[in-house]
C-alpha cells in the first residue's frame, strides 16, 4: 500500500496541528497550575499562623488585626486563588490531551489567564494591608476597598474565559466526531466549566449590583438579606467546583494508574449530570439559621441537599471497585485484604485510597450540617471549619497533588525528582490532615465560635475544654506545612532533573465496558443547562423576588 | 446501558440512605414542629430606638401571663444588650433580637441557641434552658476587629427564685 504525496501532506498537517495543540494545552496548564500551587504554598502559614494565634499559648503573636487580615488571605487564597487556577490549568491540559484541538483562539485564552492573575494581584494588595478583612465570603453591611470586590471579580471573569473555552471546545469535537461519546475527562471538566458559571452568577450580581456600588458610594445602602441570599447561590455549589477536579481525576487517572480499568464510564457521566443539577439550587442549608428566609424554602432547599450526596455515594462506589479490580489483577485477594495489594508506591493510588478515607469521614459530618434541624448544634462552630478542612484541604487538595505529580513529568518531559518523597508527602498530608481536623471538629461540638482571634470569655468551665485541642491543631498545622513545602520542592527539582520522562503519552483510564455510545442526554450539556434553570427558578425565583416586595430597610455599609 | 448487579444493590442502599434521612427530618419537621428560626419580619436597624419594641426601656426579659419568658435584645458592635440575663431553668423562653450595625450571630453553650442576627431583620427562636449556671452568649458570625470580645452573659436559675 502507498500513499500519495497529497495524503501524507494531510497526515502531516494534522500532525502539526496535534503537536500545537498539545503543546498550547501543556503551556496554558503549566503557567494556571503553577500560580494555583504558589497560592497554597503562602496559604498554608497564614492556616498555621492562625491555628497558633488563637490558642493562647503564644501571647507574642496575638493581634486581632493581623488575625483577621491572615484569615481573610488565607480563605481567598485556598478557596479563590488555588482552586480557580487548579481548574484551569487541569482542564486545559485535559482538552488538549483528550480532544487533540486547540482553544478558539490562544490570545482569548491567555487573555482569561492574565485577568485572572490581575484580579488576584489587585484583591491581595487590599488583603495584605489590611484593607478587606471582611473574610472571604464578603458578608455586608462590613465593606472592604472597592479594589478588593474589583480584583475578585476580575478573577472570576478571567475564569469565565476558561468556561467558554471548555464548552466551545467540546462542541467543536462533537461537531467533528458525530455520535461518539465525549472523552469522559472532557465530559467531566466542560459539566465543571457550566456548573461554574452558573455557580458564579449569584456573587457576580451581589459584587456588581450590592458590593461594587456601595463601597464606591454609588449607592447609599443594601440589603444584607437579600445579598446573603446571593451568594448562599454560590456557597454551596462552587464546593462542588472544587470537588469535581478532584473527581475526574479519581475517575480517569486512578483506575489507569493502579494498574485497572474504570468500573464504569456510564455511572461517571450520571455523577456528574447528578452534581451538577444539584449542586446550585440548594444554597439555603447555609442560611438555616437566617431570619431572611421562611421555613418551607430552607425544607425545599434541604431536599436538594441530601440528593446531592447520591452522586458522591456513587463515585465512592466506582472508585473503589475499579481499585478492588486492579489489585486483584496484581494478585490481591480477601474482602479488605486487596488494599494491602495495591501499588502503594505510586502517588495516584495513595492519594485516591486516602482521599477516599477521609471523603467518608467528611461525608458523614457532612450529613449532619445538611440537617434541616441537626444544624442547630454545629452552625458558626468550628465543626464546620474542621469539616471543610477534611473535606477541601483533605479530600480534595490531596487529588490536587497528585494530578501535579502525574501531570508535571509529562508536561515538562523530566521524570518526577523523587516518586518515594510523592508518596511521603501525601501521607504526611493525610495525618497532618486527620490531626488538624479532629480535634477541630470536636471543640466545634463544645461551643467553640467560627472565625474568632481570641476567646476571652470568662467562663472558664467553656473555655477550659478548648485549650489541649487547640494545641494538637498546632501539631497538625506544622506537619501541613512540612507536606506543603516537600510538594513544591519535588515540583522545582523536576524542572531541573537531567533524567528525561520515558513515557510522555497522556491516556487516561478505560471503561471495562467502554461506552460506544451513549444516550444523548448523557453526551449533551443543553437538556441540562434548561433543567437547571428551570430548577433555579423554582429554588431562588420567590425568595430573592421576596425582597422586592416585604419592605425591607437597607443598611448602611461599616468599615472593619 | 449497562449496569452491575453490585451496583444496583448500590443504589438501592444509596436510595434508602437518603430517603430514611429526609423522611425523619420531614417528619419532625411536619410532626413535632421543629424549624429552624425563620421568621421574616423587617425591622430599620437604623432606627432601632424610635420602634417600640427595641427602644432601650423596652429590652430585657418580661414574663407573660402563661409563665413563659420574652426576651428581648439588641446586638450592635461588639455587645448584646442587656448585657446579662437571667431566666429560670425549664421555663419557655422566646428570644427576639435586632442588629443595630452588621450581621451578628449567637449561640450559648448547654443549649440549642444558635441563629444568625442580620440588619434589617429580627430573629426570633425559641428554647428552653436546662443546664443551672452562668453561660455566655457568644458572637458567632465575624462581626469586625473587635468580635472576639462581643459576649453577653446568661444566668440560668432555680425555678422559683
Ligand atoms: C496548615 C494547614 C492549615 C491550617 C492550620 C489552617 C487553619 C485555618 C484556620 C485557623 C482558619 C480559620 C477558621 C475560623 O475560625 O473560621 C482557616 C480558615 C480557612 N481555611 Fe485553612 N488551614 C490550613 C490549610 C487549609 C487548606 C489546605 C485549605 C484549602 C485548600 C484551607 C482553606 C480554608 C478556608 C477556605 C478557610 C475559611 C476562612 C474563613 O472562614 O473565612 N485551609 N484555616
Ligand atoms: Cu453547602
Ligand atoms: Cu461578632
Amino acid at each position: 500500500m502507498s500513499i500519495t504525496a497529497e495524503e501524507a501532506g494531510r497526515l502531516s498537517q494534522t500532525q502539526s496541528t496535534t503537536a500545537s495543540a498539545l503543546r498550547l494545552g501543556n503551556r496554558l496548564g503549566m503557567s494556571n497550575l503553577w500560580f494555583a500551587f504558589v497560592a497554597l504554598l503562602l496559604g498554608l502559614p497564614m492556616g498555621l499562623y492562625q491555628v497558633a494565634e488563637r490558642s493562647g499559648y503564644f501571647p507574642w503573636l496575638e493581634s486581632s488585626h493581623v488575625y483577621f487580615a491572615s484569615t481573610s488571605t488565607h480563605g481567598v487564597l485556598m478557596a479563590y486563588v488555588l482552586t480557580t487556577f487548579f481548574m484551569m490549568g487541569y482542564g486545559y491540559h485535559s482538552m488538549a490531551h483528550s480532544l487533540k484541538i486547540k482553544t478558539w483562539s490562544p490570545l482569548f485564552s491567555w487573555a482569561g489567564f492574565y485577568l485572572a492573575v490581575f484580579g488576584t494581584a489587585l484583591a491581595a494588595v487590599m488583603l495584605l494591608t489590611g484593607k478587606a478583612s471582611v473574610m472571604y465570603t464578603f458578608y455586608p453591611p462590613e465593606m472592604a476597598d472597592p479594589l478588593f470586590y474589583i480584583g475578585a471579580v476580575l478573577l472570576v471573569v478571567g475564569s469565565w474565559f476558561w468556561c467558554i473555552d471548555m464548552i466551545a471546545g467540546m462542541t467543536q469535537w462533537k461537531k467533528q466526531n458525530p455520535g461518539k461519546p465525549v472523552p469522559l475527562v472532557m465530559f467531566g471538566t466542560t459539566i465543571n466549566a457550566l456548573l461554574w458559571m452558573w455557580t458564579s452568577a449569584g456573587v457576580a450580581i451581589e459584587a456588581l449590583f450590592q458590593l461594587i456600588p456601595v463601597s464606591l458610594g454609588l449607592k447609599e445602602t443594601l440589603d444584607p438579606g437579600m445579598a446573603r441570599t446571593l451568594f448562599s447561590w454560590t456557597l454551596h455549589a462552587i464546593v462542588y467546583v472544587w470537588l469535581i477536579p478532584a473527581y475526574i481525576a479519581m475517575y480517569t487517572l486512578v483506575p489507569k494508574l493502579a494498574g485497572g480499568k474504570l468500573f464504569s464510564d456510564e455511572f461517571a457521566r450520571i455523577a456528574f449530570v447528578m452534581l451538577f443539577i444539584f449542586s446550585v439550587p440548594i444554597g439555603f442549608h447555609h442560611l438555616y439559621m437566617d431570619p431572611q428566609q421562611a421555613a418551607g424554602w430552607k425544607l425545599l432547599h434541604m431536599l436538594g441537599t441530601f440528593m446531592v450526596a447520591v452522586p458522591t455515594f456513587l463515585t465512592g462506589f466506582t472508585v473503589l471497585a475499579s481499585l478492588e479490580i486492579a489489585s486483584r489483577l496484581r494478585g490481591g485477594k480477601g474482602i479488605f485484604g486487596w488494599m494491602l495489594g495495591l501499588d502503594w508506591k505510586e502517588p495516584m493510588v495513595v492519594a485516591g485510597m486516602l482521599a477516599m478515607f477521609m471523603l467518608t469521614f467528611g461525608g458523614f459530618g457532612g450529613l449532619i450540617n445538611a440537617s434541616y434541624s441537626l444544624n442547630a448544634m454545629i452552625h458558626n462552630t468550628q465543626w464546620v471549619t474542621g469539616h471543610f478542612h477534611l473535606i477541601f484541604g483533605g479530600t480534595t487538595v490531596i487529588m490536587y497533588l497528585a494530578v501535579a505529580y502525574w501531570i508535571w513529568p509529562k508536561i515538562t518531559g523530566r521524570q518526577l525528582h523523587s516518586k518515594a518523597m510523592a508518596v511521603w508527602q501525601l501521607w504526611l498530608w493525610f495525618i497532618g490532615m486527620l490531626v488538624l481536623t479532629l480535634p477541630w471538629h470536636y471543640i466545634g461540638l463544645l461551643w467553640y465560635p467560627r472565625r474568632v482571634s481570641s476567646t476571652p470569655y470568662e467562663h472558664v468551665g467553656v473555655v477550659a475544654q478548648w485549650g489541649i485541642y487547640e494545641l494538637m491543631m498546632v501539631v497538625g498545622g506544622i506537619i501541613l506545612v512540612v507536606s506543603g513545602v516537600m510538594f513544591i520542592y519535588n515540583l522545582i527539582r523536576t524542572h531541573t532533573n537531567k533524567i528525561a520522562e520515558p513515557d510522555m503519552t497522556v491516556s487516561y483510564a478505560e471503561a471495562i465496558h467502554p461506552p460506544l455510545k451513549v444516550p444523548n442526554i448523557l453526551n449533551s450539556l443543553s437538556f441540562w443547562n434548561w433543567a437547571m434553570a428551570a430548577y433555579m427558578l423554582i429554588s431562588y425565583g420567590y425568595p430573592l423576588l421576596q425582597f422586592f416586595f416585604i419592605g425591607t430597610h437597607g443598611a448602611v455599609p461599616f468599615g472593619i | 446501558m449497562h449496569v452491575d448487579p453490585l451496583e444496583k444493590k448500590w443504589l438501592y442502599v444509596v436510595g434508602g440512605i437518603v430517603a430514611f434521612t429526609i423522611a425523619v427530618q420531614v417528619y419532625y419537621a411536619a410532626a413535632k414542629g421543629i424549624h429552624p428560626p425563620s421568621n421574616v419580619q423587617t425591622i430599620d436597624s437604623a432606627k432601632l430606638h424610635l420602634s417600640k419594641e427595641f427602644a432601650e426601656n423596652n429590652l430585657g426579659v418580661h414574663k407573660n401571663t402563661d409563665g413563659s419568658l420574652d426576651v428581648t435584645m439588641v446586638a450592635a458592635r461588639y455587645g448584646f444588650y442587656p448585657q446579662e440575663i437571667e431566666v429560670p431553668i425549664d421555663t419557655p423562653v422566646r428570644l427576639r433580637i435586632a442588629s443595630l450595625d452588621v450581621l451578628h450571630g449567637l449561640l450559648v453553650p448547654y443549649s440549642n441557641l444558635n441563629l444568625m442576627v442580620v440588619p434589617g431583620y429580627i430573629s426570633e427562636a425559641n428554647t428552653t434552658f436546662t443546664k443551672l449556671g452562668e453561660f455566655p452568649m457568644i458572637c458567632n458570625e465575624y462581626c469586625g476587629i473587635g468580635h472576639d470580645y462581643m459576649y453577653a452573659r446568661v444566668r440560668v436559675v432555680p425555678k422559683n427564685n
